[in-house]
């Protein structure tokens, strides 16, 4: 929903202050809480960013980062994501114009992406324990599999959000109720994304020396 | 409980991943995802290439990140500074203030307190004591 | 079958928490037993336990705060009094490893079940209020929030008689609270409870931020709001901002507890001193999320009694943030013995006594308004007063342990405890219960038993002094804190004066719950008619008391700060004879309660390792969570009948 660019209010002759115009409208203070939570997610990943950035050279005379990562692979891993966020753009897109089939197909195909970043990183974190890297094996290893793990948990819980979603479009249709929350969806899935350039630039593209 | 009816649809400026408009949000989105890809090889370029000084290869780093966060954050999040994305903004502001003291405060602290005490024997601990 | 649980978990051999166990049990069965035999179960259940009303939610708040004030109480009479017996050769009547767990659930249930619930009780009862409107953002969640409190609430409590508690200090610094010095499951009940409330508080952070920044009146600009909801605003962001601290370090001691990972063990390349880091980056702004609505209730209280409005109001909003971003700068002060060097001890010292300035500028405008007014000396000024005195005082030892050479020597000593308590008592205990006198008209209808109030405040003052002035001087003299027993005879006459300070604590909780029975008995003596017993300033005093549930039946269009002040002034009616519109409520739920109910289950199943009803716990949750989701009949209508006529109530 698109809000008017001229924000004077019919009748006034000086601007009200936004601020003073009494309380806001649902979508606003649905999005806003949203928004809150998003910022407050980000912190709980700024902890766990912190002990891995402390922790990153405690080896335990384990295997380091240099060691074990696989930079294409981890590309193609962003690769997944990134696209996800597009498509999930164009999802809000289709919401916003009320098209439900548009809607299930954007959000078929970012649903995918989700599943083939999850599906990879699956695989590299089997891949690093059939190796010995276990987050058992040092603190450095816990770090990692913990901030990018709760990363991929995130991922995951999203995946399931969006399948019940879908399951709300199919059974309520686009009541307001249900719009809201496609939108705060989209802004999650964004926020995941956001969350991973500081995971690969960190953890990955960090892992130099 | 607001009253959805009576509420002024401009009250309190405008909610965040708000776009304007259809068009203009494919082009955006489009827009967004072209600078995200464009920052995110250069990142993967940097960390492999030795054409770039190395030590300001972490700089250079944080740079494409940060950069690409606001292309998120622009484009994907519509987000701008204008006067009804005040709260938003400032939201974000803050998170990212406490974001920044929290990971440089904790690394700080902690190459600090490694320097200072780092792993020691009981022996070499009560020898510390004078 | 059962994990880890036994038999043996119930402390049979242990007479005072079996003996505490059966009491508790006992009271709680028999009320419930009360409950149900008079018939009550359903209106409670309709009226407050699936109630999504922020004020009944705020009543629930402030009473599992006082419930578990006596519980907490009750842990420091037994500490004072084993320290009080414990002299010299003595042992006292507590051994080792009892002594730890009660100071452990002291401080525990102390900061996270009393004074997160009495703040948040308190500003959920009166946010929506002053700000002219007529629920919180998120009416839903905030229900959720309580149940959820209230979960962890009664994980801590369970721990009583089955298993054990933390021997860890309420902080649970690794390498002690690690599986391999801590295997029993007392951490794990602490770390589940606190995840699980952290949870809740978290949402109400997100809910009252929301409400603040975008539910306010028509006409009610930032600069226009009480100075409560700016304080209210500033420890809202704090939670949000500091909790999700909390949740990602507990989740790292958890993860190295149950599945043998090495963030913080001794062995592996773990690093324990980065727990602590971490966890007083969530610590110090706990305690700003604690006393700033104090500060609030007290700009309410005395620009009330002094019949004044608030001096300095813009540099009161300012302070307020100002300490809102300044705590996010002084963490370090908590472990200045730790290591960090001079120059990382020094620049956080200096953050901390910068600190200290916009606190002073707040306790000069309170003075400043008492200054030239006609003050009323009713029971919440007097704790405001108390306050005053007494916070100041505590403030001053916090400055003083700022210095780091000075913090070497008493850091972790009885003074470090006694400051603590000294800002916690006189800031945050001291602002609940004047928050607690000074809106209890207003959520009841009648006004509490003022002379009673009065015993109690002069029975906590006085009681605090004896209890704590001790403490500092123990604490120049070497006492450290957590001492089971202590060798040096000459301290033990300060412990005595000590416990006889808690003792006149112990007479003033008894006073406090007096006062609440004889004023129930007494209500209609006690009845507060017009809605405004104190001639108060700001929105809340111009409804009825107890407010109808939609509080207001028009919003109120406002037009300056102490809105409800300048209205009596004009002599305007409040809004009583325009045109009413349907309005709507958003109905009950039990989504709450349900979430509560599962979280509870799953806590306590992985404390004691029983998997199989972990996940039926998590899939009980994601349950009624989604199940949530297919409600869309959330709203109920208020016809304008029922507002007319409930105006025409009032003002007959």
């Amino acid at each position: 929903m698109s809000l008017a660019e001229n924000v004077r209010a019919p009748g006034n002759e000086g601007e009200v202050p936004f601020s003073q115009r009494g309380p806001a409208p649902i979508e606003v203070v649905a999005s806003f809480g949203f928004w809150l939570f998003l910022l407050s997610d980000v912190v709980m990943f700024s902890g766990l960013f912190a002990a891995y950035a402390v922790l990153a050279d405690r080896t335990a005379g384990g295997p380091d980062g240099l060691q074990l990562f696989d930079r294409s692979y981890v590309l193609l891993e962003t690769a997944c994501l990134l696209f996800s966020s597009f498509t999930c753009g164009l999802c809000a897109l289709a919401i916003e114009r009320r098209s439900a089939a548009a809607t299930y197909f954007w959000a078929l195909i970012t649903f995918l992406l989700g599943a083939a970043f999850l599906g990879l990183e699956l695989k590299e974190f089997l891949r690093m324990i059939g190796e010995g890297a276990a987050p058992t094996r040092s603190a450095f290893l816990s770090a990692f599999f913990t901030l990018v793990g709760t990363h991929g948990l995130h991922v995951t819980l999203g995946l399931v959000w969006l399948m019940a979603m879908m399951a709300q479009v199919a059974t309520l249709g686009f009541l307001p109720i249900v719009v809201r929350r496609l939108f705060c969806f989209t802004l999650f899935w964004h926020a995941l994304d956001i969350v991973w350039i500081g995971v690969f630039t960190i953890v990955y593209l960090g892992a130099r020396w | 409980m607001t009253d959805e009816t009576n509420a002024d649809p401009t009250a309190q400026g405008r909610a965040p991943g708000v776009s304007r408009g259809q068009r203009s949000g494919f082009l955006v989105y489009l827009t967004g995802l072209g600078f995200a890809i464009v920052l995110t090889l250069a990142s993967f370029w940097a960390a492999g290439t030795d054409t770039v000084w190395q030590p300001a290869v972490p700089v250079l780093l944080a740079a494409l990140a940060i950069a690409q966060m606001g292309v998120h954050v622009v484009f994907f999040f519509h987000l701008s500074t204008g006067p009804e994305q005040t709260n938003n903004f400032l939201a974000l502001a803050f998170g990212v203030f406490v974001v920044g003291l929290v990971v440089f405060g904790s690394m700080l602290i902690m190459a600090n307190l490694n320097a200072n005490m780092p792993p020691m024997t009981m022996d070499q601990l009560m020898k510390m004591q004078r | 079958m059962f994990g880890k649980l036994t038999w043996a978990a119930v402390p049979l051999d242990q007479p005072i928490p079996l003996v505490a166990g059966c009491v508790a049990f006992g009271i709680v069965g028999g009320i419930a037993v009360y409950v149900v035999l008079k018939g009550w179960a359903p209106y409670l259940w309709r009226e407050w336990i699936t109630s999504v009303d922020h004020k009944r939610l705020g009543i629930m708040y402030a009473l599992l705060a006082m419930v578990m004030l006596v519980r907490g109480f009750i842990d420091a009479l037994m500490m004072r009094s084993q320290q009080a017996i414990a002299a010299g050769g003595s042992q006292g009547y507590l051994p080792p490893e009892h002594y730890d767990q009660i100071f452990s659930a002291h401080g525990t249930i102390m900061i996270f079940f009393v004074g997160m619930p009495f703040v948040i009780g308190l500003m959920n009862f009166v946010v929506p209020l002053q700000l002219g409107v007529r629920d919180v953002a998120f009416p839903v969640l905030n229900s959720v929030s309580f149940w959820l409190t209230a979960s962890g609430a009664l994980l801590v409590n369970v721990s009583l008689f089955v298993g054990e508690f933390a021997h860890t200090g309420w902080l649970v610094y690794p390498p002690l609270s690690e599986i391999a010095y801590s295997p029993g499951v007392g951490v794990d009940y602490y770390l589940w409870a606190l995840q699980i409330s952290g949870a809740g508080s978290l949402m109400t952070g997100i809910n009252f931020t929301t409400t603040i920044l975008k539910l306010r009146a028509p006409g009610m600009g930032y600069s226009r709001m009480p100075i409560f909801c700016w304080t209210a605003l500033s420890s809202n962001l704090l939670i949000v901002a500091a909790f999700p601290i909390l949740t990602a370090t507990f989740a790292m001691l958890l993860l190295d507890r149950y599945l043998g990972f090495h963030f913080f063990t001794n062995d592996g390349g773990g690093n324990p001193m980065m727990y602590v880091n971490l966890i007083w980056a969530w610590g110090h702004p706990e305690v700003y999320i604690l006393v700033l609505p104090a500060f609030g209730v007290f700009s309410e209280v005395i620009a009330t009694f002094s019949g004044k409005p608030l001096f300095g109001y813009r540099s009161m909003a300012a302070a307020t943030l100002g300490i809102c971003m300044l705590s996010f700068m002084v963490w370090l002060h908590h472990f200045f013995t730790m290591g960090a060097g001079a120059d990382v001890n020094a620049f956080f010292g200096v953050m901390t006594m910068i600190i200290a300035v916009p606190t002073g500028v707040k306790v000069f405008n309170w003075l400043f308004t008492l200054y030239g007014g006609r003050v009323r000396f009713n029971t919440p000024l007097l704790w405001a007063l108390g306050f005053m005195c007494t916070f100041v005082i505590g403030g001053m030892t916090g400055v003083l342990l700022a210095i780091p050479p000075a913090d070497f020597v008493l850091h972790n000593s009885l003074f470090l405890v006694a400051h603590f308590h000294n800002v916690i008592i006189g800031g945050v205990l001291f602002g609940a219960f004047a928050g607690y006198m000074y809106w209890f008209p207003k959520a009841f209808g009648f006004t509490l038993h003022e002379g009673l109030g009065k015993a109690t405040f002069w029975c906590w003052l006085v009681g605090f002094y004896l209890a704590f002035m001790p403490l500092y001087a123990l604490g120049l003299m070497g006492a450290t804190r957590r001492m089971q027993h202590y060798a040096e005879t000459e301290w033990r006459p300060l412990m005595l004066v000590a416990m006889a300070g808690a003792l006149v604590i112990l007479a003033g909780i008894a006073l406090l719950v007096l006062q609440l029975f004889v004023s129930i008995r007494n209500r209609a003596r006690l009845r507060d008619a017009t809605g405004d017993p104190w001639n108060g300033r700001t929105l809340e005093w111009s409804i009825a008391s107890p407010p109808p549930p939609w509080n207001f039946a028009v919003l109120p269009q406002v037009q300056g700060v102490d809105a409800y002040w300048n209205m009596k002034q004009a002599g305007r009616q409040a809004a009583r004879q325009l045109p009413f519109e349907t309005i709507h409520l958003p109905r009950n739920s039990a989504v709450g309660v349900a979430i509560a109910f599962f979280t509870s289950i799953g806590g306590f199943a992985l404390v004691w390792h029983i998997w199989w009803l972990a996940i039926i716990g998590f899939v009980g949750l994601l349950v009624a969570a989604l199940s949530h989701g297919w409600i869309i009949d959330r709203e109920e209508e208020i016809p304008p009948e029922r507002l007319a006529a409930l105006e025409r109530e009032r003002s007959t």
